[in-house]
């Protein structure tokens, strides 16, 4: 691999070549605001707010699409730099609903962030228009508030990129400019097949889980990393607990198989876990009526009745169906208790759907 | 078989640099909709894709050559290709010398199947064919994916091994981006096998028949294990029937509505003296136990599944259970210490050093080494970092076999009583029956449709959305239809979520040969309207 | 009956299947292949009822858009029945040709080879212009030009100021051919610069050649185009295109417009030197749909040129291949911006792209594409047919050649211009536009479209070239002049191209999208009087974060405006917020409306007109204003036929 010398913000930092000084800063813990950069999607340089001054270039270059080269010199923290980030940070705040402490994104949001991290006061274009979109709130999966859009691209970007979808795209022009379906129809009108890859990359209260609004805040929840227990796909994903409930599902982006793309299923399908009807203690059939039992009561009869025909017909009168979506180890030990503790191959499961 | 082994050969993340898909009997934008989107960003990138489906798929939206063959065609369709690719000299002579037996036979019988006749059995014009051949076979790279369309057949087994033949015929196995992959359905089919929930293989594929196999599992559980194998699910049910199985234990599972032939299932079910049920809800089999046991959900428990890619994967615990509900593992631990044998495995991963001292492809793995990237099997030794595809430069099997494949009709074709055929399959917005309980997935897709073809529908006068009666020789149900060309004419297709419309009270139990796999793509049906 | 284009014999084989090389030399100082002076004398009599002279006199009307839509086609229709009704046919040929440029005067005709020029002419005049000019040999003094400055008649198109002061190069054939019949140009040397190329040079050399020239890219930003060309050419792909852009967006601009519509094949030939010398077989032209004349005009001669194999495949037996394709733009200005335009034409939203990588990289498609428009491909064959160092004796140092303007506002000749690079703007204005209408008094030029800047009086004796201006805070840009008199106010200009950047930014990147907008509603305040003293600072602040934080040349361009009106007419805002005046009386938010009772005639149509009926009076007394009813619309003053009106 070839390495390349630059100095950033005085300090000399070595990095392969190719690589952008964005990922230079980052590579090096130097700070850079960005809203419009993921590294699962391609580099589009919008937001600029990822700008530096670079000596021998015009203007202020946004660092996330500037390729590092051999020698450059980079600041990211000059007067002017740090200026022009409040102001385009201003400027997306003054077309920004301020509603902060009832969103959904909030203590998650990255442009709260930055506003507040540059000391942005919402005063400077206090007064100008602002957008009066309607609320989406066409489906049972995702809420979108086109008002609170920065139209940084990133979901349009997943959609087409990671998707292959492309059900979102620009819209209009200049200020009017807006992302949605074609026609700006809601997405339940839309080719949308609600994978959700939109919400997993919004930077702002724009895209939200519909399910998780209201259930818990950012610092309350707590993220546990799981696979996914449908198909055999094996996606990763975040399962949110709060109060020892799961309360919706986000993405990881750490997930091997997946990075942040789920389907509808795996994002959107997890309230089955506290569904009303999940059964909640064993049951015993007396005169064809289930009757509520303990686990002891429930065990030993089970334990009774296997040894009972295993004892007059023999351990092969009992089979075992064990299951495809169950972990390994239940399977293990299911196929253990067949062979060693029944004494029967009788063990079998839906191997074949 | 062909190669030695039953699983995806390569990674799920080679796929989006693909130079050539071959797509056949799978809808995965709907069954694996992450896999579709790698195989569409494959596309994105040029990739070329031949998608063989009788009903008009997304990818065969996007191919570049659909073979719209006839339901159950695959044999001939494969044999064709073969034909068209030795005709044109496009195999790869020094892999098929290298490392495969058996190529004379397959000639032989790749010859009795010329473009022409393939085109009169499968309905696919003679110039799309040669184009999929050409795309395949001259391709630097090429993997094939199938998926239920291949196995849920009477001769699913054959069909798989002639799509082996078809990629060792042209070199196209055992290197990045070329493989043969069934995408399997379940979260944790793969482990499941993989753990020998299977009645002739102890874990890690060890058969029960063989006596060093034993030797090792009687020697580390202390006990004798059978030497014959056991019943497989079908069997099972026959032999519950026939009063010669009496209890059944049954975990995780709801065989009425997910089987063949659903109602001869419940009637079978209800013969026995014993039925114990392990379940998360009160399932359709559930209904019919004596004991049914509360189970916890994957978010209430540790543990690990292993995907389609071989990938051993954490499942960890977020919740306590619900209820009183408990974790299957503790349930089976309990069941078997009140049996007289106990389980004292004080979590999840202590199994994990259980499995990982019996299975060799498991033998590396720990629940630590896991950790948030998982291992893909076979991780032979604790230092080993896991496989990324599999028979590079040798099979599992030592030399690749070539298989002639003779070509075979469906168990129950239609006729003119029952004159359509009945397909059935998975949609995007469900995963079998489970996902019914998800409120927001439920409101979403709440109800069947049916899909038929317009020539069909304005035959039988009917109309978008209506509702209609299904029947088959084992059972009736009604659903709403929608009326489109996704289906051919005179073809039928459900998916199996809705119990409200248990797509299986019609299909037909008869099974392949080896894996007793229902034919669930092929069985006669006719259809009504209901007034 | 034959023509030029077809063979002289049997002895001539070019067809596109089996072209010669030496097709075009052939057909006008053909055969070349054979000596018979039968071939030779047909090919010089072809040619010469092509070329006008004593014989065979030809009154070439515009029938560009602007003088077409003046009625310029009834005239064609006109002469050609009173020429045929005077048994002239033989004799007098009428030739509908594209723009003379002349548009304010239009429609015009040209009579050659006497250099008579009429102006504003009707179909009611053509009878006594063929009587005149062709039965009693004289003028129609009356449809003469007459010199705004001199106040002489021009006794020749060449006479006239208009035409005199001007360099024509590039709009050469612009009004002396009929741009639908391919002959037409062959007869003017068309097609020499690509025979030239094919035959005598490589590509490298044909690069090397246009280097020489000087020539930099016409489309704004003046980059020199065989560098340019030399990095499509270096760039690796198995595939390259070369894209015209023929989306000229710029308010009150028609250059490309013109070159279309009256020269096309110049455009195609530029193409084809490019694409030989690039390593390019096709081509797009992305014009925009609202130039449906010159699309049409285009879509002939491609259709021509394939007919006679100059394009198509192995063009002129040279194993050069080159197609080419329209793509109409759907009428975004930022589609003006080549990757835009790029990502247009792949059918995709017309949306700018980060650079690196440059479309010389990876363009259409991800293949290598080279980008220029019309008017640089347009002057491509002249520097090939006569040599660079011909071409580069025009212009000034670091600019050569010539360049087309567009003039437009308040100036008296309206039309298309073309001089040298390094003439002064006084020159421009003041002798080719011949100055300001009404006699009024010069304010500002707006040059370079929104991209560009206004320039006050003092100003006017700059060079026009690229550096010049840039340093001045305008731009050549693509060449519209709107020249400004006393009555523009500078508050409300600034307004109105910040509006038209704001409503054509494609909204990708923040500070274009919401900085313009911002912009713009400081400047409706200030034109509203509602301006406060800190917004100055604040405009000319977010202008600059505007300028150098935006993704491409719309939003990097867009505060220049802005900043040029700031930085020359500063008075003028200034007064707008602290003493609520708008100096030229433009902001009717800044008026007082008032009615001259002396000139009232009391016919009452202003109060019927006032849609605040804030206007009181009848047929005795005369009307009166309701000053603080009034909204200060300006309707009554509009209205009143009799100047009674006041706003101050």
């Amino acid at each position: 691999m070839e390495w390349i010398t630059l100095t950033i913000d005085g300090r000399t930092v070595t990095v392969p070549k190719g690589t952008t000084v964005l990922e230079a800063c980052r590579m090096n813990e130097i700070p850079i605001p960005t809203l419009c950069h993921d590294p699962e999607l391609s580099s589009y340089g919008s937001c600029r707010l990822c700008i530096v001054e670079i000596e021998g270039m015009r203007n202020l270059p946004p660092s996330c699409v500037t390729q590092a080269t051999q020698g450059m010199v980079v600041r990211t923290q000059t007067t002017k730099v740090r200026d022009s980030r409040k102001t385009i940070l201003e400027l997306l705040v003054a077309n920004h609903p301020l509603d902060c402490m009832t969103c959904q994104k909030m203590g998650d949001c990255d442009l709260a962030k930055y506003a507040y991290e540059y000391r942005v006061t919402g005063e400077l274009f206090k007064g100008g228009e602002r957008r009066h979109l309607p609320l989406d709130d066409s489906n049972p999966f995702i809420l979108r508030d086109a008002n609170k859009c920065i139209l940084c691209g990133k979901c349009v970007r997943a959609c087409e990129e990671v998707q292959g979808r492309s059900v979102l795209d620009f819209s209009f022009r200049g200020f009017h400019a807006q992302v949605g379906p074609a026609f700006n129809l809601p997405y339940s009108e839309s080719e949308c097949v609600f994978c959700g890859s939109c919400v997993s990359v919004c930077p702002v209260g724009a895209l939200t889980e519909k399910k998780m609004v209201g259930q818990g805040r950012p610092w309350e929840v707590e993220k546990v990393q799981t696979t996914c227990p449908f198909c055999g796909t094996g996606c990763n994903f975040d399962l949110n607990v709060k109060d020892g409930k799961v309360i919706g599902v986000t993405s990881n982006p750490e997930a091997p198989v997946n990075g942040k793309a789920l389907c509808v299923k795996g994002r959107f399908g997890m309230d089955l876990i506290h569904n009303s009807e999940r059964l909640t203690t064993p049951l015993i059939k007396k005169d064809g009526e289930f009757v509520e039992a303990t686990w002891d009561e429930a065990m030993d009869l089970v334990a009774q009745k296997l040894g009972e025909v295993k004892q007059e017909h023999g351990a092969d009168a009992i089979s075992v169906l064990s299951s495809a979506r169950c972990t390994n180890e239940e399977n293990f030990l299911m196929q253990k208790l067949a062979r060693a503790v029944i004494g029967t191959n009788n063990i079998d499961h839906c191997a074949r759907t | 078989m062909t190669f030695g082994s039953g699983a995806m050969t390569n990674s799920i993340n080679e796929i989006p640099d693909s130079k050539v898909l071959f797509i056949i009997g799978s809808n995965p934008t709907e069954a694996h909709p992450i896999i579709g989107t790698k195989m569409k960003q494959a596309v994105a990138r040029g990739a070329k894709v031949v998608a063989v489906d009788p009903r008009r798929t997304e990818m065969a939206d996007v191919a570049d050559v659909w073979l719209r063959l006839r339901p159950g065609t695959d044999i001939a369709l494969i044999n064709g290709i073969m034909n068209i690719i030795l005709a044109n000299g496009w195999e790869d002579k020094k892999f098929i010398a290298e490392r495969t037996e058996g190529f004379d036979q397959l000639r032989a019988q790749v010859a009795k199947f010329p473009p022409e006749v393939v085109s009169k059995i499968t309905g696919v014009p003679v110039d799309q064919l040669i184009e999929a051949a050409r795309i395949y076979a001259t391709a630097e790279s090429a993997q094939i994916f199938y998926t239920l369309g291949i196995t849920e057949h009477i001769y699913g087994t054959d069909n798989v091994m002639i799509l082996a033949d078809l990629s060792m015929l042209t070199g196209n196995v055992g290197k990045e981006n070329s493989g043969v992959n069934p995408l399997r359905g379940q979260n944790n089919v793969q482990g499941a096998c993989d753990m020998g929930a299977l009645p002739d293989v102890l874990p890690g594929y060890q058969k029960v028949t063989s006596p060093t196999a034993r030797a090792k599992f009687e020697a580390a559980w202390d006990v004798p294990i059978k030497s014959e194998s056991g019943l497989m699910l079908p069997d099972m049910i026959e032999a519950a029937f026939d009063h010669e199985v009496r209890a059944m234990y049954i975990m995780g599972e709801d065989p009425v509505l997910t089987d063949a032939d659903a109602n001869h299932v419940r009637e079978a079910l209800e013969t026995l003296d014993f039925l114990v049920v392990q379940n998360i809800f009160l399932s359709e089999t559930a209904k019919l136990a004596d004991v049914v046991l509360p189970a916890g959900s994957f978010a209430e428990k540790d543990g690990t599944f292993t995907n389609t890619e071989r990938r051993v994967q954490r499942v960890n615990k977020a919740i306590e259970p619900i209820g009183q509900a408990r974790a299957d593992w503790q349930i089976i631990c309990d069941l078997a210490t009140r049996m007289g044998y106990p389980f004292a495995y004080a979590s999840p991963a202590d199994v994990m050093q259980e499995i990982a001292s019996l299975t060799p492809q498991y033998a590396g793995i720990t629940f630590e080494r896991l950790g948030r990237k998982g291992l893909q099997w076979p991780v032979p030794d604790a230092e080993h970092p896991g496989t990324k595809f599999l028979h590079e430069g040798k099979f599992a099997r030592g030399k690749g076999l070539f298989m002639a494949i003779e070509y075979q009709v469906p168990d129950e074709p239609p006729d003119e009583e029952y004159p359509l055929l009945l397909s059935t399959g998975r949609r995007l917005s469900h995963y079998n029956i489970s996902t019914r309980y998800s409120e927001a997935l439920d409101s979403y897709a709440p109800e069947e449709l049916a899909e038929l073809n317009p020539e069909d529908a304005e035959r039988l006068g009917i109309k978008d959305g209506e509702r209609v009666k299904v029947a088959s020789r084992r059972g009736a149900l009604e659903t709403k239809v929608r009326i489109t060309d996704r289906v051919l004419p005179g073809m039928l297709w459900m998916s199996f979520h809705y119990k409200e419309s248990p797509a299986n009270v019609l299909t037909n139990a008869a099974s392949d040969k080896v894996t007793k796999t229902y034919e669930y793509k092929v069985c006669g049906v006719k259809v009504s309207k209901v007034i | 009956m034959k023509t030029l284009l077809d063979p002289c014999c049997d002895r001539c084989t070019h067809t596109p299947e089996t072209p010669c090389r030496d097709y075009v030399r052939c057909l006008t100082e053909g055969p070349i292949c054979h000596d018979d002076p039968a071939c030779k004398a047909e090919k010089q009599r072809l040619l010469k009822e092509i070329k006008p002279n004593e014989e065979n006199q030809q009154i070439f009307v515009c029938t560009g858009t602007g003088c077409a839509s003046c009625g310029a086609h009834n005239i064609v229709d006109s002469l050609n029945e009173e020429i045929n009704h005077q048994g002239l046919a033989n004799t007098v040929n009428v030739v509908p040709t594209g723009c003379h440029g002349f548009c304010e005067q239009g429609p015009t005709l040209i009579i050659e080879p006497r250099q008579i020029l009429y102006t504003l002419v009707k179909p009611d005049d053509v009878a006594e212009i063929v009587q005149k000019e062709f039965v009693e040999g004289e003028r129609v003094e009356r449809l003469l030009y007459v010199d705004p400055l001199t106040n002489q008649p021009a006794t020749t198109f060449a006479n006239a100021n208009f035409f005199a002061k001007q360099t024509r190069v590039v709009l050469n054939n612009c009004g002396f051919i009929n741009p639908e019949k391919i002959e037409d140009y062959i007869a003017r040397d068309g097609y020499k610069g690509l025979t030239n190329a094919l035959q005598k040079m490589t590509p490298v050399e044909v690069i090397d050649e246009v280097k020489k020239s000087g020539l930099r890219g016409r489309g704004g930003a003046g980059f020199p185009t065989g560098l340019k060309w030399s990095f499509c050419r270096q760039a690796i792909g198995d595939k390259k295109y070369i894209i015209c852009n023929a989306d000229e967006g710029d308010p009150g601009a028609f250059m490309d417009r013109g070159v279309l519509e009256g020269d096309p094949h110049a455009v195609i030939e530029g193409m084809l030197i490019g694409a030989y010398a690039i390593g390019a077989d096709e081509g797009y032209v992305y014009c925009r749909a609202e130039y449906p004349l010159a699309i049409k005009h285009l879509e002939i001669a491609i259709r021509q040129a394939e007919e006679v194999g100059l394009l198509g495949d192995n063009i002129l037996n040279s194993g050069f291949n080159f197609h080419l394709f329209i793509r109409a733009g759907a009428g975004a200005f930022v589609c003006g911006e080549e990757t835009a335009l790029i990502a247009s034409i792949e059918g995709k939203r017309g949306m700018p792209k980060v650079r690196p990588p440059f479309p010389a990289q990876s363009g259409l498609w991800g293949k290598p594409t080279n980008n220029n428009n019309v008017e640089t491909w347009a002057n491509v064959p002249h520097i090939l047919r006569n040599g660079a160092d011909r071409y580069a004796q025009f212009g000034t140092e670091k600019s050569k050649g010539t360049k087309i303007f567009a003039l437009t506002g308040k100036v008296n000749n309206t039309g298309l211009a073309e001089v040298p690079m390094g003439m002064t703007l006084r020159d421009i204005i003041f002798d080719i536009g011949g100055g300001i209408q009404n006699g009024k008094k010069f304010k500002a030029v707006q040059i370079g479209g929104p991209s560009g800047g206004c320039l006050p009086d003092e100003m006017l004796d700059l060079q026009v070239d690229y550096d010049t201006l840039t340093k001045a805070g305008a731009m050549v840009g693509s060449g519209g002049l709107v020249i400004m008199d006393e009555t523009t106010c500078m508050v409300d200009i600034a307004r109105f191209f910040l509006n038209f950047s704001q409503s054509e930014s494609c909204g990708k990147c923040t500070p274009c999208r919401e900085g313009t907008k911002r912009m713009w509603e400081i400047l409706d305040r200030i034109t509203k009087g509602e301006g406060k003293e800190e917004d100055l600072d604040n405009l000319e602040h977010l202008a600059v974060v505007v300028k150098e934080t935006s993704l491409c040349g719309l939003g990097q361009n867009a505060p220049n405006p802005v900043l040029s009106a700031l930085k020359y007419f500063r008075p003028e805002f200034e007064a707008h917020i602290r003493d609520k005046n708008c100096p030229a009386h433009v902001c009717s938010a800044l008026m007082t409306y008032s009615i001259d009772p002396d000139k009232c005639k009391k016919c009452g149509l202003c109060a019927k007109s006032c849609p605040s009926g804030c206007i009181s009076g009848d047929k005795k007394t005369p009307y009166q204003i309701d000053v603080a009813a009034c909204i200060k619309c300006g309707t009554c003053a509009d209205v009143c036929k009799f100047g009674a009106v006041i706003r101050a």
